[in-house]
């Protein structure tokens, strides 16, 4: 499914170049359930980033279901995040003024989907996450977790192949947090491809294979029933601060 | 992605900001109105004008004094006209067969009394021809005798106003009144006829041209108008009058102008000035432009994470620029609707508050500030939507 090799970042800031990621070698199984995990500064936010196809390594080879990612277009990297991405964000960046429906209708409204057929699949998508009695709440009138889970529904509605999630439950209760990773993992089960950003090892633990990035490389990958228990300082992980319960 | 998405998409973004949106929107619409009105004067200031004129008859020449060009050149260049006089009148008639009426003309203001009355008004020395060639009308009483070019006898035919300021509730006919230093008998009052050339006519006394003269104490007419019959060509028959008066004067010192080209030349600057009080109102137009402009880049900057989300999910550089465009043209679209209508209702306002001056926008001045507003929506909303458009959705999508 996704393949990645000798992937390189650097970036400038002001003289000086700080190196993002040194090397990637990685391959994710169609269906697998990826955790990145690594302290703050030591890449996982990059990766994710040349993962969804919103930034370009500056070496290496990316490829995305058989396909070299580094020869496409910008225009055609726009059609594989439209049809192939989806993105769930820590802030979960719904768009303020539109309903719950309206923002999961917008990627289909960019793609050019009849309207009869957005208004089916928004029904589809907010069933599938629960929340089909919020859809013409505005997110200023949604919990975290509901407005977390509208944002999956977005993210889902344009049934990508691969689901990237940058710390989705960093902002939740762990209530909330519960919620969305079963929504998260229920579709994982039916064959999306799940790749989560986090500091939370509770979600870490749930996942098929933990990658650890340190200072822009894979230090450890081990599955996630093998993360050890309290001591996550021996890997090089800050205890993470209790989620706000 | 259907445009009708589009419109959708930018009418709930401009909801979600009614103050804002409507500020921008009042400004372009006030940019419009200021052109419909605008244009509404100058063009009712041309139908004004050229309407008095065209109030004359077409088959008119008029004989001023002095070189005269329509076009540039002060008047009186190359020697000093000789008068105008009576003797000229009598000449044209005679050696030029197809002019069909001739109405030498004197004019001056004078105070015109009856009893405690005094109106101060034109005094116009005429000839009975004068009747028919300003196509006027006899209200009552007769208008002045035939055959006494020379005599000037001491009578009068008062404008309906003067008329009626100087005898009101009475009948004029027959009465006598004091015009300078003269007394003459009222014989005849005209129809009310209004503003021509400048002229009230309704507020004139008209005398025989002899008497006026000796009232004036001058002997040089004010001007001499002179009717072709219909089939007559303007342009040769004013080519008679000139030979005719040139030789009699030993120079050419007189001005023959016809309606057609006054008409045309009044007709050409009051429709520069249009188009100059329109370019005027134009100029607030592209204030306007800039406080869309404006109005944009603040949307821009603070829908940056919204353009980083967009881009996340798939919406194309072009589909980003087509969103703040549409924004930016909707405001300026529905800005210049109102302002059409505004502009309409102004010019509308401004017939009821004057009635005699005919305000009417031109079709085009609308359309052409439709059409403005339109250009400067998309002119002024391209800079904020590239500047949109080109944001690096990493970077918008963690809000920097």
């Amino acid at each position: 499914m996704i393949e990645l090799a000798g992937i390189r970042r650097t970036f400038r800031v002001g003289d000086q170049e700080v190196r993002a990621l040194v090397d990637i070698d990685a391959s994710f199984e169609a269906g697998e359930y990826i955790a990145l995990m690594g302290p703050s500064g030591s890449g996982k936010s990059t990766l994710l980033n040349i993962l969804g196809c919103l930034d370009r390594p500056d070496a290496g080879t990316y490829r995305l279901a058989g396909r070299e990612v580094g020869d496409l277009s910008s225009h055609e990297l726009t059609l594989v995040r439209r049809h192939e991405i989806g993105f769930v964000f820590q802030f979960f960046h719904l768009v303020p003024r539109l309903t719950a429906a309206r923002n999961v209708e917008l990627p289909m409204l960019f793609a050019g989907v009849p309207r009869r057929e957005r208004r089916r699949r928004v029904e589809a998508a907010l069933a599938a996450v629960d929340i089909s009695n919020r859809a013409d709440h505005r997110p200023d009138q949604l919990s975290g977790g509901q407005r977390q889970r509208v944002a999956i529904a977005r993210a889902t509605v344009m049934e990508p192949r691969i689901l990237l999630a940058d710390e989705p439950t960093g902002n939740l209760d762990r209530d909330s947090s519960e919620r969305v990773l079963e929504v998260l993992e229920t579709m994982n089960a039916k064959g999306l491809t799940l790749v989560v950003v986090t500091h939370d090892p509770r979600v870490a633990r749930r996942a098929d294979r933990v990658l650890l990035l340190v200072d822009g490389q894979i230090a450890k990958s081990f599955r996630g029933s093998e993360l050890p228990a309290g001591n996550l300082a021996a890997l090089g992980l800050p205890t993470p601060p209790e989620s706000t319960s | 992605m259907r445009l009708r998405s589009l419109l959708g998409f930018g009418l709930e973004a401009l909801f979600a900001h009614r103050l804002r949106s409507l500020l921008s929107l009042v400004g372009m619409s006030i940019g419009v109105a200021a052109v419909v009105v605008l244009t509404g004067l100058g063009e009712g200031a041309r139908t004004y004008v050229t309407d008095q004129f065209a109030s004359l008859g077409s088959h008119l020449l008029i004989v001023v004094p002095g070189r005269v060009e329509t076009v540039g050149a002060l008047p009186g260049i190359g020697g000093t006209p000789k008068d105008l006089t009576l003797e000229d009148s009598e000449a044209l008639r005679r050696e030029i067969p197809e002019i069909r009426r001739i109405a030498p003309i004197a004019m001056a203001t004078e105070a015109v009394a009856h009893r405690e009355r005094r109106r101060q008004v034109a005094v116009v020395g005429a000839t009975p021809e004068f009747l028919e060639v300003r196509q006027l009308a006899m209200r009552r009483g007769t208008f002045l005798p035939p055959g006494e070019l020379r005599r000037g006898s001491a009578v009068a035919v008062l404008g309906a106003e003067t008329a009626a300021e100087l005898f009101p509730g009475e009948d004029a006919l027959g009465k006598v009144v004091r015009i300078g230093g003269l007394r003459v008998r009222v014989i005849g009052v005209l129809e009310p006829r209004g503003v021509q050339m400048g002229l009230n006519l309704d507020e004139v006394a008209v005398i025989p041209v002899a008497t006026a003269m000796r009232l004036f104490n001058r002997s040089s007419l004010f001007r001499i108008l002179v009717e072709g019959s219909s089939h007559t060509d303007l342009d040769r028959l004013s080519q008679r009058v000139i030979e005719v008066l040139t030789e009699r004067h030993g120079d050419e010192d007189v001005t023959c102008l016809t309606q057609e080209a006054m008409l045309s030349s009044f007709s050409q600057i009051l429709t520069a000035l249009t188009l100059a009080v329109g370019a005027i109102g134009a100029i607030s137009l592209a204030v306007a432009g800039i406080g869309i402009m404006n109005v944009m880049l603040v949307s821009v900057s603070e829908r940056t994470t919204e353009v980083g989300l967009l881009r996340a999910l798939g919406v194309s550089r072009d589909q980003i620029v087509g969103v703040f465009l549409v924004e930016a043209t909707l405001l300026s679209i529905l800005g210049g609707l109102v302002g059409t209508g505004l502009g309409l209702v102004g010019v509308r306002v401004l017939r009821l508050v004057y009635p005699a001056f005919p305000a009417a926008a031109p079709t085009w001045a609308i359309a052409a500030a439709l059409a403005t507003a339109l250009v400067v929506g998309l002119a002024f909303g391209v800079l904020p939507a590239r500047r949109a458009s080109r944001l690096d959705p990493v970077t918008a999508l963690n809000g920097r």
